[in-house]
């Protein structure tokens, strides 16, 4: 342990949202303990792969010139698929591909080491390879630090910031979080497959950095959930999103789901020839709004995926903004109730307000209904089905038959597909009260 | 060729071992996950069996489980599938250790 022992803050976790309070912390000269469990920050930490940095203009003003990024997303697709088919919608800027751009590739293990090093440059203390094991509480129950593995491995703080992740043990200590339902999370797989780079350029149709981020629906067959495919400078990103229920339920392995994935026709040709370069895994809190805990306890802020503050919401996914985002936030919080003497839930009530009016709770409030939608069985198995066939028999063209006209294709299709007219209607007013 | 034909030319057969083999594990000693086989012999469902990414649960001949933490990515997929209380006792490994992503 570095001396002392005793700190103004505690933050766990030195992910984006870990290294966002430390380093609003530590600008505001208070001592703070950056504590990681992995041997560097970024090692434990996995997503699909694409970024949206734009809230570090203001904490890191230029970041664009010394973030570790692989692509800037200049390409952006959403792909529906069947088990033989694709629809594709495909949407290209150039102005993604200079600053201040909108979302990047990069690996994990690369960019929160980076943002963890501003943190330290900041003047926090960052210590690896030290894994928190629980909180210190006063007989009143507030927090008033933690507990590592460390011999003598206690340490105190006025505040604790659990940015601990999607496990968050500090929250759960704490009673933040109600019963645990697994229906809220999915698991995320992927493979990180070596191709060389003028290879992906040709293949994705990119140049330079610019990069392809295509978000699938429909690929992940039986099992409902999701699948991306991204690009980095010398390797792709493939993977699926995977309800836990629907899983267990269909006996499907996770990487069963990915090497599906991998042969299907619109994705072999991108992808074919790649070496796996790693395979990883990583649990997401899917569920939105309704699994987010309470966020403030006596002496605790939570942050990040440890408040379950990440948006799965079908056309939108989203983390590490938000984390990076309530991170600052909790930060800011920190250091005006540290100033003001009292770290307890009231001294601390501040946090709730500024995520309240940002877009941290804002998005979360206004896509509460998504989550559920783009999991459901008839976006999941069913309407792929119909769009792709609808779209299919619109460009068939045999004659001698006549065209038939677009109307008689859709009523055609639902038939088809099962659907009735009455869910599809429903369905689409729910997606117009999520969505619009 | 036939399509299946194919596809096991592009993707020559990979078994799940090089396929885990591929991400970097600092194994420690001490097992951060303990399951008690003996709450899992009556279990029916099973489902971290099918679920854990690293296929690290695996039914035994007499209705057990046999489970190895070495290369756990530490997700938490087993403990939220569980339905039997008591069965896995999970908890992080100790600092520095367990799954080590890649930079680039």
């Amino acid at each position: 342990m570095p001396e002392p022992t005793r700190y103004d803050a505690v933050v766990v976790g030195a992910g984006p949202a870990g290294a966002g309070a430390a380093t609003v912390l530590a600008r505001a000269g208070r001592r703070v303990l950056l504590l990681e469990r992995g041997p560097f920050p970024g090692s434990k930490n996995m997503y699909g792969g694409v970024v949206y940095p734009r809230i570090l203009d203001g904490l890191h003003p230029g970041w664009w010139d010394e973030a570790p990024i692989q692509r800037w997303v200049t390409r952006r697709s959403t792909m529906v698929l069947t088990e033989t088919q694709a629809v594709t919608v495909d949407f290209r800027t150039a102005a993604w591909g200079r600053p201040p751009y909108n979302g990047a590739t990069a690996y994990r293990p690369d960019f929160d080491h980076w943002l963890a090093g501003k943190a330290e440059a900041d003047g926090a203390h960052l210590l690896c390879s030290t894994t928190v094991v629980g909180l210190l509480r006063d007989p009143d129950g507030r927090v008033v630090g933690v507990r590592t593995d460390r011999p003598d491995g206690e340490v105190r703080a006025d505040v604790v910031i659990a940015c601990d992740g999607v496990n968050s043990f500090c929250a759960k200590e704490a009673g933040l979080f109600g019963p645990v339902d697994s229906a809220h999370y999915t698991l995320g797989v992927k493979e990180t497959l070596a191709l060389p780079r003028e290879v992906i350029d040709e293949r994705f149709g990119v140049r330079g950095r610019d990069g392809v981020d295509i978000e699938i629906i429909g690929g992940t067959g039986d099992v409902n959930g999701g699948a991306f495919l991204y690009t980095n400078l010398d390797t792709v990103a493939v993977g699926v999103v995977l309800s836990l229920s629907k899983l267990a339920a269909q006996q499907r392995r996770p990487e069963e789901v990915i090497a599906a994935l991998k042969t299907h026709p619109a994705i072999a040709p991108l992808v074919e020839g790649g070496e796996v370069k790693e395979y990883s895994a990583h649990v997401i809190p899917e569920a939105g709004l309704d699994m987010i805990p309470k966020l403030i306890a006596d002496g605790l802020l939570v942050a990040g995926d440890a408040a379950a503050l990440c948006l799965a919401a079908g056309i939108w996914l989203e983390g590490v903004n938000f984390a990076l985002a309530s991170g600052m936030y909790a930060g800011e919080t920190a250091v005006e109730a540290l100033a003001a003497g009292d770290t307890s839930t009231a001294g601390l009530a501040g946090y709730q307000r500024r995520l309240d009016a940002t877009f941290v709770l804002r998005d979360h409030r206004k896509l509460r209904r998504a989550p559920k939608l783009v999991l459901s069985d008839r976006v999941q198995h069913l309407y792929p089905g119909l769009v792709a066939n609808a779209v299919e028999a619109m460009f068939r063209v045999d004659n001698p038959r006549p065209k038939p006209g677009l109307r008689r294709i859709l009523s055609a299709e639902r038939k088809r597909a099962g659907v009735r007219r009455r869910d599809l209607v429903s369905d689409a007013l729910s997606a117009w009260r999520t969505f619009g | 060729m036939t399509l299946e034909a194919r596809d096991r030319e592009r993707w020559p057969a990979m078994t799940f071992e090089d396929l885990i083999g591929s991400t970097e594990f600092d194994v420690h000693d001490r097992p951060h996950i303990v399951v008690d086989g003996t709450v899992c012999r009556d279990c029916s469902t099973r489902d971290c069996v099918v679920a854990c990414p690293a296929k690290l649960f695996v039914p035994t001949a007499d209705g057990g489980i046999l489970f190895n933490y070495e290369q756990c990515f530490e997700c938490g997929t087993c403990y939220l599938v569980c339905n039997r209380e008591g069965a896995i006792s999970w908890s992080y490994p100790e600092g520095g250790f367990g799954v080590v992503f890649r930079r680039s």
